[in-house]
């Protein structure tokens, strides 16, 4: 491994940050496809030179695009740059998102709960999250707002919905957290990839065993009390979920409050919220080569979305939670009101693991030291949205 | 017939000002744009849904000076925008920032 590829997802426009090993001097290439929001950009672990984006927009609506060349250069799947179509529409159109309501499949729930608990459509947003499969570069899932898990098995050119998710009957109970009702963590397990986790603010944590065919509620622990029943089997904002790849089975959660921990795949949870602060926040993530070493960033709160005392800090536990560390050497220590959104963090391989996050006030940081320092690969980007991290 | 995009969608499909297309038989805003996207492919989805033909909320279409986003579909264009002494003007709405 010689180096990394910091791909970040902005408000308005893609980055691509590149550096070798050492990590200190960086390459800052971008804004791609300046003025659109890209919720999140992320390369196939099969092929670092295929990279997936989510491009968005409220006018133009949702885009796929991808990268065979490690983000060199970009196309829509299925349709080549400037590309006139001999004889009408391509026949895959990469950007369709069709909620699957055939009576196949069950006709799958059609409404979700919203705000004022009325029942409401399910209506196609944008995608949050993309996420290549750990064994071919061609199979990816899309997790969308409004919530829905979406498999393309050829490169994204087409798109369709895993409706057994949707479909196995607490949809109704499902609501929309404060930034929409999006799936917004997809994660597989290495070990066996028919086992996969996906979170949904605010439905909570689920599970698949058969690739995705049917699903199953893993919220068994969580406690949400803005819920008649704060113990229900769903309806809970989960804002993030990570993994180690080698034990799949543990599972780390920083839910809207609390920060969780499960041991047994998510059958079960329990609080790790130890000495943290503020037991709020979006990100959590595990350290590449010890398994029991987590971030988050601690956020103030549901109402005060910034750090406690305008100070930017991570914390860390070496010992899978409950007692935390504040990680500050490098980063703001007074009149700092950002946010560090969900996905906006993320771990390289590197021998001495490297921690990045992303800001909304446009700052990307990165500690090549494990998180002893910090310093900003970019002070002013636009808000950012996602942070990944490919090590090459 | 002349169709003129907004800013992001000029960039999409990778062309500088105006696009110039081939429409057979009535000229309208559905058959301007099947033959829009028949000609650039990637815009399909941006201007209207791809099941339902339904425009996006936030796009308009202005004709000879008028706004045409709430007529018909298969309402006839004006002969001006027919002979392409007009375009068809693709706006996306003011709303924000």
């Amino acid at each position: 491994m010689s180096g990394v590829r910091v791909l970040v997802g902005t408000r308005k426009g893609a980055f691509v940050l590149s550096a070798d090993g050492k990590r200190k001097d960086w390459e800052v290439s971008g804004p791609f496809f300046a003025g659109w929001e890209i919720y999140h950009m992320k390369g196939s672990p099969v092929d670092p030179n295929r990279i997936y984006v989510s491009q968005t927009s409220g006018w133009f609506g949702q885009l796929i695009q991808r990268s065979d060349d490690g983000g060199k250069t970009w196309h829509q799947p299925g349709v080549a740059p400037g590309e006139k179509a001999e004889g009408g529409w391509p026949p895959k159109p990469s950007n369709r998102f069709a909620y699957d309501t055939s009576a196949e499949t069950g006709k799958p729930l059609t409404t979700h709960q919203w705000y004022d608990g009325t029942q409401h459509p399910w209506e196609f947003k944008r995608v949050w999250h993309i996420e290549p499969s750990v064994t071919d570069p061609n199979l990816v899932y899309a997790g969308v707002e409004d919530a829905a898990l979406f498999r393309s098995t050829d490169g994204g050119e087409s798109w369709h919905e895993m409706s057994g998710l949707r479909g196995h009957g607490t949809g109704p109970k499902w609501q929309p957290g404060a930034g929409g009702m999006g799936l917004h963590t997809i994660l597989i397990d290495p070990t066996n990839p028919d086992r996969m986790f996906i979170a949904i603010s605010a439905a909570g944590t689920f599970r698949t065993e058969d690739g995705g065919q049917t699903w199953k509620p893993i919220n068994k622990g969580l406690v949400s009390n803005f819920m008649p029943d704060p113990a229900a089997e769903v309806g809970h904002c989960v804002h993030h979920v990570a993994m180690h790849g080698s034990r799949p089975d543990v599972l780390f959660m920083q839910k809207h409050w609390d920060v969780m921990r499960s041991d047994d795949a998510g059958e079960n949870w329990h609080e790790v919220s130890g000495n943290l602060p503020t037991d709020f926040g979006f990100v959590i993530d595990v350290h590449a080569h010890e398994p029991e070493t987590l971030y988050v960033v601690p956020i103030k709160s549901d109402s005060e979305h910034f750090p406690l005392d305008g100070k930017l800090r991570v914390y860390r536990s070496r010992s899978g939670g409950n007692e935390w560390e504040p990680l500050a050497k490098g980063l703001p220590e007074k009149d700092c009101y950002v946010n560090v959104l969900r996905d906006a963090m993320a771990v390289d391989k590197l021998d001495d693991c490297g921690i990045y996050f992303g800001t909304t006030g446009g700052q990307v940081y990165a500690s090549a030291d494990s998180g002893e320092s910090w310093n900003p690969i970019v002070h002013d980007l636009p808000a950012v949205l996602s942070v990944e991290v490919q090590t090459l | 017939m002349r169709v003129a995009l907004p800013y992001h969608l000029r960039n999409l499909a990778q062309v500088g000002g105006e696009v110039t297309i081939e429409v057979t038989g009535a000229v309208t805003i559905r058959a301007a744009l099947d033959a829009l996207e028949a000609c650039y492919p990637m815009l399909r989805g941006t201007i209207r849904d791809f099941d339902t033909g339904k425009r996006r909320a936030f796009l308009r279409f202005f004709v000879c000076g008028e706004d045409w986003s709430l007529a018909s579909p298969d309402d006839p264009l004006p002969e001006a925008v027919a002979a392409g002494r007009e375009p068809l003007l693709i706006i996306g709405a003011i709303a924000g920032g």
